[in-house]
């Protein structure tokens, strides 16, 4: 049988961590090929090797049976390999075309027009809709990630690597892409679809390879495979999709909202008008399209944004315009959206970080003096706790881990802090199933020791999996609370786009 | 028998430094060949000129404290996510204030030596406070506003030091200190063979030294203000005061640059004269870098920038090399120190190598042992 592209027992190593140990993979041309694996399983790696940003330990390349080197991007272009990565490499205030010609300008004189005339071609054979001439900073980002596609298209890759494409779209963009991807096929491309959703590698793969902590679990073909098989061989144990949980039992309320009114970044109310109440031992899920008003929401609740008027209370205590420390110890916990820019010091430890909200009282710390065991010992639990896997443990740097194990390590932060109130903005973003569930779980046990918990998602599916009640926010207004078990989410999708449900203007 | 603990070598900050040091002095010792001199001529006169006798030892060791304490004051901002480089201004601040204080109050030596160091931390601090307000309330970025408060200070200087505390015949620089006014010891002078260069300062710059790293190290302050300068958003979100955190951070930089301002003016000249921006301010930065920001390292990175500027003239004397020779070489380590990233690949490889040698060497008695 002859591959378009083999990797053959690749091994590459980080200090204290083995990322890939041995790792095969195969892909036949004019095949999706998923690569599927948990969050920190080796999958980056192993196609950052592939397109020459790490240089592997051992193990070799072949492309068409034909032993090759790639020591970096120029090289894995030279070999018609093309990668979409997860964070576009995109100048914001270029044109299109000016992207897509960066770096391959040829003559001193730049011919635009001829780029631009092949890429509108390149565009319409494969359906991208693209304009040439348009600004990058001025098109959605479904259209800037089809730019990246037509890069590669560009210099006629042959052999596509898409890195978690699907991580920043909306439910329509993802439709889009899978079919510019099957129209990819049928041009004779071969594409590598690295991901964790199981959905898209049903609805587009041929074949998956599967890896589990850094090794090589098995191939499946796609279509006689079910997602939960693939997910219990990608986890190593069965995985269940819908969260148990048992009824809520709500008792008094915790964080009460009333008629809040917030600005936003551009000076205007960003949220209007907005009353909430979140009782101890309930979930309430906030849903809504992003850009709604969740954020300045958020931010007013947990101090990081002026609030314009309005009342906010944690357990009673009229929390509206302390600073962030008063209301930390007010009793708000707060796993935040973004968590890379809020959620952890990235150049710091894990063991610092652990204790970012709480260096400064005892046992921390005595007369200013940080005390370091009580801190490793503290630290140390959450880690045993909540599953933070890292090359060093306590003293790995925070931004080193796996975007799966920091969000393990900010909810695992949280929780143990035991707030009354727990606000979750997005918790599972970019995360694989196995920790999803079990971040799910341990939000759930944590409303089940009588706490209240505010959850904010853009994924229907997860406001409804945890949520206990629903409340909808279109354009910073509150459309309406819903109790989750008699809702649909058609329901609660047209209360997002603004159609009341009750019927007024 | 039971081998010994092998321990992972890896490349840290020391090694990098050194290399830079290395390729520096070989970058120098190749300029000092296309004059047509010999280098290790020109190296040799250098290290005779900063150690050859305890007087020289003295010179040597003034020079450092100085950098010692401006290097302390930017790598401390470094730290804590600022770049000061308005240390000039603030050795100005400082050293005027001590000196003004030093002329208008009368006490005797220790307490005297007490209340200048005081007065010159403070007005460093408050050159650095305004900076530092600025970039917590306005977003000015301190590189702007502390080179600004540079000029600020310099002008003040220049009219203040002729109008209140000019000398007996120069117009362009104060009276001379006595030496109860000033950090010079007399035992310290007597053990360096009557070398007035040296002085009190020294003490400070070390003791100095011990409290940043301490505050860095274990405190909860440290800890604050590391965390701001590493990530502002997610310390606020923790509820840190970020603005707080920015001011006192700038001030404390501010403080440990006017601290320098005493030992230079009132302790290594005796003297503040007009119209001289002070370069150590500069140096500092130098020294801060190669010291990996680390107190420990200022230290060392001082005593190695002062040996080179005080064996520069004496180099100079003797060879034809000119004594800018010596700041060439500091700058080409800067250049090399700042490309550090180079060194840690470089030795990471390296060790890897020696590592997986010995790993493979272990391995296989293991295999032995188990065999038995």
């Amino acid at each position: 049988m002859k591959y378009a592209i083999e990797m053959l027992h690749i091994r590459k190593e980080f200090p204290g961590i083995v990322a890939n140990d041995d790792i095969t993979l195969q892909v036949k041309q004019g095949e999706i090929h998923a690569i599927l694996g948990e969050n920190g399983a080796g999958k980056s790696t192993l196609m950052s090797i592939l397109f020459g940003l790490y240089k592997a330990d051992l193990g070799e390349i072949k492309i068409n049976d034909k032993k090759v080197v790639i020591n970096n991007p120029n090289d894995a272009t030279d070999h018609k390999i093309g990668m979409v990565h997860q964070h576009f490499q995109l100048i914001e205030n270029y044109t299109v075309t000016e992207n897509i010609i960066l770096g391959k300008e040829g003559s001193f004189i730049l011919n635009k027009k001829d780029a631009s005339q092949k890429i509108k071609n390149l565009s319409d054979k494969y359906g991208l809709n693209i304009d040439p001439d348009s600004v990058i900073e001025d098109i959605t980002v479904g259209m800037q990630q089809r730019v990246e596609i037509l890069k590669m298209l560009y210099v006629d890759a042959n052999i596509l690597i898409f890195d978690e494409p699907t991580a920043v779209l909306t439910p329509q963009e993802i439709d889009d892409l899978l079919d510019i991807m099957r129209g990819l096929i049928k041009e004779g491309k071969c594409i590598i679809l690295i991901t964790h959703k199981l959905e898209e590698i049903k609805a587009v793969a041929d074949r998956c390879t599967i890896i589990r902590r850094g090794k090589m679990i098995d191939v499946v073909d796609v279509k006689s495979t079910s997602q939960s098989d693939m997910a219990s061989l990608m986890v190593g144990r069965p995985v269940n999709f819908k969260v148990d949980k048992k009824k809520a039992k709500p008792t008094d309320p915790v964080l009460e909202i009333k008629n809040l009114n917030v600005r936003n970044s551009k000076k205007l109310l960003g949220v209007k008008d907005f009353s909430l109440t979140v009782r101890a031992g309930e979930i309430v899920g906030i849903a809504g399209v992003d850009g709604n008003g969740q954020t300045e929401l958020i931010e007013a609740i947990t101090g990081l944004r002026k609030i314009e008027s309005g009342t906010v209370t944690v357990c009673n205590k009229d929390i509206t315009h302390l600073p962030v420390r008063d209301r930390n110890e007010a009793g708000v916990g707060h796993v935040p959206e973004d968590r890379q820019k809020h959620g952890l010091i990235m150049d710091n430890n894990l063991k610092d970080n652990f204790v970012i909200k709480d260096y400064y009282h005892a046992p921390f710390s005595k007369n200013s003096i940080l005390q370091q065991s009580v801190m490793k010992e503290y630290g140390q639990k959450i880690i045993d706790t909540f599953d933070v896997r890292s090359g060093e443990g306590l003293n790995s740097l925070s931004g080193k881990l796996s975007g799966g194990n920091q969000q393990k390590a900010i909810v695992g932060r949280e929780i143990m802090g035991n707030p009354k109130l727990l606000i979750v903005v997005q918790p599972t973003r970019g995360l694989d199933v196995g920790a999803i569930e079990f971040i799910h779980k341990q939000i759930i046990s944590h409303r089940d020791a009588g706490n209240a918990v505010l959850l904010i998602s853009f994924e229907l599916d997860e406001i409804f999996n945890l949520s206990d009640k629903i409340a909808v926010i279109s354009d910073g207004r509150l459309m309406d609370v819903v109790n989750t078990c008699d809702t649909e989410e058609r329901a609660v999708g047209l209360m997002m786009a603004g159609v009341s449900s009750k019927g007024d203007k | 028998m039971r081998a010994k603990k092998y321990k992972e070598l890896k490349s840290n900050n020391f090694i990098i430094a050194i290399s830079a040091v290395v390729l520096g002095l070989l970058a120098g010792a190749l300029l000092i060949l296309l004059i047509g001199q010999n280098p290790f001529a020109a190296f040799w006169y250098i290290l005779k000129g900063a150690l050859m006798n305890v007087r020289r030892i003295a010179m040597t060791l003034a020079i450092s404290t100085t950098l010692m304490l401006v290097g302390l004051s930017i790598a401390f901002a470094f730290k804590t996510g600022l770049f000061n480089i308005g240390a000039s201004g603030q050795i100005l601040a400082g050293g005027l204030a001590a000196t003004t204080v030093a002329f208008a109050v009368d006490l005797p030596h220790v307490p005297m030596m007490f209340l200048i160091i005081l007065s010159g931390f403070a007005a460093g601090a408050i050159w650095g406070l305004i900076p530092g307000l600025l970039k917590a309330f306005f977003n000015v970025h301190e590189v702007v506003s502390t080179i600004m408060m540079n000029w600020i200070a310099y002008w003040v200087v220049f009219y203040f030091v002729p109008a209140f505390l000019k000398g007996p015949s120069l117009e362009t620089e104060s009276a001379m200190l006595p030496y109860e006014k000033t950090l010079r010891l007399d035992w310290l002078t007597n053990i360096f063979d009557g070398s007035n260069y040296v002085n009190a300062g020294l003490f400070v710059a070390l003791f100095a030294v011990i409290v940043i790293k301490f505050i860095m190290d274990k405190t909860t302050l440290g800890y604050e203000l590391k965390a701001v300068g590493h990530n502002r958003y997610g310390a606020e979100y923790a509820g840190i005061k970020v603005n707080r955190s920015v001011v006192l951070s700038m001030m404390i930089a501010g403080g440990l640059a006017g601290l320098a301002g005493v030992s230079y003016y009132c302790g290594y000249s005796g003297k503040i004269q007009i119209g001289v921006l002070p370069t150590q301010g500069f140096d500092g930065i130098a020294v801060a870098l190669l010291g990996a920001s680390s107190p420990i390292g200022v230290v060392f990175s001082a005593l190695f920038f002062g040996l080179l500027k005080a064996g520069k003239g004496f180099m100079s004397g003797n060879t034809l090399v000119p004594p800018e020779l010596a700041d060439t070489i500091i700058a080409v380590i800067i250049y090399f120190t700042a490309t550090s990233v180079m060194f840690r690949k470089f030795w990471d490889k390296r060790f890897k190598k020696i590592n997986e040698k010995h790993n493979v060497y272990k391995s296989d008695s293991n295999d032995i042992e188990e065999d038995k």
